[in-house]
């Protein structure tokens, strides 16, 4: 039987991703904090329930996510559904196309972690609404597979794939507004401006 | 085309509309093998999607890496295990 002991032992090397979870998901360090500490207690208190031979991780970050949708949404007073403006496919990819021909030696391997700042890429993540974060967290930051995903979101696999390709784009769409306030990415013309948002 | 080995609801993936529609689904690794296989195919032939799946699969470590480096609290280990042992009425809170 799984005890309280082993959960002591075992689940704590999970804490610094939990932690970069519950801020991505609270979006403030305080929240963040009481989260992975209620998921702890949480986990130690049901841990009779946990069944060995199943991932102890996915089970920390189900508990984190459930405790997040109860309690910290309910208090941000966001609004539950909301929609995405519609962008097209290959967003970032095709707008960076300029900028690939423009700066010299953007070689495969470094260039995007270069190009793209920590912070932004935090901040587009974090600017996604709810429906549309959960999943971008759990499949991109934390590399869960959309059947776990969907048993943590309680939402089918379907849900789970659009909701991931449609954030992807959102998230990609604010990095490359980022890109163009800072003066890294050239802006384009007026007319391809339009052309893009035309879609 | 049709063969034994071909399961029977999967989309096929023959042209580059079909692989771009599956960029997604492949770099989350989860298309079954004969669409996998399929895809690595078109992508052995075609630099225009090949660039597009390098780009995205190189985003992704990029937003895996940068959104999950957060330095803890120094005190947040600390009061976590201080959890473990002391929840001793069980009632979900500390003492």
């Amino acid at each position: 039987m799984a005890d309280q002991a082993t959960f002591a032992e075992e689940a704590m090397q999970y804490a610094p991703q939990l932690y970069s979870g519950a801020l991505r998901m609270t979006r403030n360090r305080s929240d963040a904090e009481d989260l992975v500490q209620e998921t702890y207690l949480k986990g130690y208190r049901s841990y009779q329930t946990f069944s060995e031979g199943t991932n102890l991780r996915a089970w920390l970050f189900r508990i984190m996510t459930n405790t997040y949708i109860n309690t910290y949404r309910a208090k941000q007073r966001r609004p539950d559904e909301t929609e995405l403006g519609e962008f097209e496919d290959l967003y970032l990819y095709k707008n960076l196309g300029a900028l690939q021909d423009a700066s010299v030696g953007r070689s495969a391997e470094e260039s995007l972690m270069e190009l793209l700042p920590d912070d932004e890429v935090k901040q587009a993540l974090e600017d996604l609404p709810d429906n549309f974060r959960l999943p971008v967290i759990l499949a991109d930051v934390e590399g869960f597979s959309y059947k776990e995903i969907a048993e943590m979101l309680d939402i089918p696999i379907g849900t789970v794939m659009s909701r991931l390709h449609r954030g992807r784009k959102a998230m990609q769409k604010a990095l490359h507004e980022f890109g163009l306030e800072r003066g890294l990415i050239a802006a384009q013309t007026a007319d391809e401006e339009r052309e893009m948002s035309d879609t | 085309m049709s063969d034994e080995a071909t399961t029977t609801d999967e989309p096929v993936i023959s042209n580059c509309a079909d692989t771009l529609r599956e960029l997604d689904v492949f770099l989350d690794g989860e298309l079954s093998d004969h669409q996998r296989a399929a895809i690595h195919h078109h992508l052995e032939g075609c630099m225009d999607c090949l660039g597009a799946f390098d780009f995205h699969a190189e985003l992704k470590i990029v937003v895996a890496q940068k959104c999950n480096n957060d330095e803890m609290p120094p005190g947040l280990l600390g009061k976590i295990e201080q959890c473990f042992g002391t929840d001793l009425d069980g009632d979900g809170k500390i003492g």
